[in-house]
């Protein structure tokens, strides 16, 4: 099997983050390493930097990973998240500007063809194109 | 400077405990305009910070504040944790570089409010903690040196939390309410005025 990129789902609910993998997965399978996260340190609505770091390593591909997150906070921590890994990583991450459900699902398939991590971070952001 | 360990143990709990008995005021204010969850936030946050205190007053200070950082980052919860988190691990940074207090005291809560900006993406006036942080950097830089410095720096803290209930929100959760958002002081620029408050009166209370 080739590299593909990786894909992380950040929300601030973990149900909306199993719920968004799991549409992820029935469109591309096993085929796209995909992890998710959802919720504060202590389980309730936000979300965790630690918990972004497990997911994105979780997710790692030689490829890179793309990150889709929901409101703000997720969008803060996921780039903080980001900084904290180590330096060889750091450049293969990128956090999409991008609805979670929608990105995911496009940014996934896109990965899914061996497309390169700006390709499936472009295709994600397509969608929030004017 | 060399901050003494028990200085520097008395300043941070002063500030943790300050910021956890605000909770409820914080959350409040966060109910109003965003999502409610700021005082819990900063609350698990400070709570944290407390339980690794013997640690952190045992670093040199710019260990100190790194260590204070990293700890608010991982364990916030919320876009508050990598903006407070920032703004330490920055103030961190600049004293590990050839910053020394007291005298480059303004340069180093430079960096920090710096780091704030840019890991939010915004700048003063958008009705977050920059409207506090950013003031109280101004008279820093113009009241250095002078004996009145804390008090002036209480009063700056103080006045500019009042001037963000006019403003409307262009950052944040709070932003979404467009118009609706004025009228109300910002949750964030009053947790950073509790910090600051709780470190100035630590200072006063020094021997």
């Amino acid at each position: 099997m080739t590299d593909t990129v990786g894909i992380v789902i950040v929300s601030h609910s973990s149900d909306i983050a199993k719920g968004t993998a799991d549409m992820v997965r029935q469109m591309v399978g096993s085929e796209v390493k995909v992890a998710f996260c959802g919720g504060n340190p202590d389980g309730g609505l936000g979300t965790s930097v630690p918990l972004i770091i497990d997911a994105i390593n979780a997710a790692w591909s030689p490829k890179g990973v793309a990150v889709l997150v929901d409101l703000g906070g997720a969008e803060t921590n996921s780039e903080m998240a980001v900084e904290m890994l180590e330096p060889a990583r750091r450049d293969l991450v990128v956090v999409c500007n991008a609805p979670i459900v929608e990105g995911a699902v496009m940014a996934a398939t896109e990965a899914a063809g061996g497309s390169s991590l700006a390709q499936v971070k472009a295709v994600a952001e397509e969608l929030s194109a004017d | 400077m060399s901050v003494p360990s028990e200085t520097l143990k008395s300043l941070v709990k002063a500030a943790a405990e300050q910021v956890i008995a605000s909770a409820p005021e914080l959350t409040s204010l966060d109910q109003a305009i965003g999502d409610g969850d700021h005082g819990t936030n900063m609350k698990r946050g400070c709570e944290a910070v407390l339980g690794k205190l013997d640690v952190i007053s045992a670093q040199p200070l710019d260990e100190a504040l790194k260590m204070i950082g990293k700890t608010l980052v991982m364990t916030v919860g919320g876009a508050s944790g990598p903006l407070y988190g920032s703004f330490f691990l920055a103030a961190g940074e600049a004293l590990s570089h050839d910053k020394h207090l007291p005298e480059d005291l303004a340069d180093v809560f430079g960096s920090a409010v710096n780091a704030v900006s840019a890991r939010g993406r915004s700048q003063v006036g958008e009705k977050t903690m920059l409207d506090v942080l950013v003031p109280v950097l101004e008279t820093l830089k113009t009241a250095a040196g002078q004996p009145d410095l804390i008090a002036r720096v209480r009063t700056t803290a103080t006045e500019a939390v009042e001037r963000t209930a006019p403003m409307q929100a262009t950052k944040g959760r709070a932003s979404f309410l467009g118009a609706r958002s004025v009228g109300h002081v910002d949750p964030g620029a009053r947790s950073s005025c509790v910090l600051v408050q709780a470190v100035c009166a630590g200072l006063e209370a020094r021997p």
